[in-house]
């Protein structure tokens, strides 16, 4: 007992004669640590949405925006609120272009998780895409024209 | 006094792994998801997609069929051009 007491007082008096510097030198090495964990924080302050994957994608979505844009107005298509596109009324296109409308929004919903993939990819964080996908969700509905069916709460609303 | 050396740098590497962890740990947490950035990029990336700005006729589309919701009122604009009929 005696010497577990010894040892451990003389475990204190090491730590005070050896703790401030000790300290010192680790202060300085958790400050280097930061600064490689700091730097890819800063260099996320704007998202890379630049990368050749999400270029193409970007590319594909725009030229198919022309093709889909008269369902959103007429109110065939709507924004959901996961940050894709759905049938809303497939009644409004005529019989014979259902299952071009339904290919259309199938390859604008494919497209649209390799954005919200790739974005995250290309940030280097791909546990980010759930997030970015939210995001976009609500940027979507809150960017889309007056007329254009949204879903809230899990109803269609048109804006 | 072998046994102090060892204590002593048994002891040293100990807090140096202790004050480096518990920094970066403190850093760690700062590396949220960074939803500013985020909504800007969508914004970018979505005023990109969606070029065809609210004013401009919709392209034309192949099909007759939606054409009876005149959602969009088509406020295209009349660049006063020169008119060859107008000149004199």
């Amino acid at each position: 007992m005696m010497r577990l007491l010894h040892n451990c007082s003389r475990l204190l008096q090491l730590f005070l004669h050896q703790g401030y510097h000790t300290l010192k030198v680790g202060v300085f090495l958790g400050c280097l640590a930061m600064l490689f964990e700091a730097l890819p924080v800063y260099a996320a302050a704007d998202l890379d949405v630049n990368t050749p994957a999400v270029a193409a994608v970007k590319a594909s979505m725009q030229s198919r925006h022309l093709q889909l844009l008269p369902h959103y107005q007429s109110g065939a298509v709507g924004l959901t609120a996961d940050g894709f596109v759905a049938v809303k009324e497939a009644g409004l296109v005529p019989l014979s272009q259902r299952s071009a409308l339904t290919a259309l929004v199938k390859d604008e919903n494919a497209d649209r998780t390799n954005l919200y993939r790739g974005i995250a990819a290309a940030n280097g964080h791909p546990e980010w895409e759930g997030e970015i996908q939210r995001t976009f969700a609500i940027r979507w509905i809150d960017k889309a024209q007056p007329g254009w069916f949204v879903q809230r709460d899990g109803q269609w609303l048109r804006k | 006094m072998n046994l102090t050396l060892i204590k002593q740098g048994w002891m040293r590497t100990w807090l140096l792994v202790l004050s480096a962890t518990g920094l970066s740990a403190c850093v760690t947490i700062n590396i949220y998801f960074p939803a500013a950035a985020a909504e800007k990029a969508a914004d970018k990336v979505i005023d990109e997609i969606w070029q065809v700005p609210a004013g401009q006729s919709p392209a034309p589309s192949q099909h007759s069929a939606p054409t009876a919701t005149p959602v969009t009122p088509s406020a295209t604009p009349v660049t006063p051009s020169v008119n060859p009929e107008s000149a004199p």
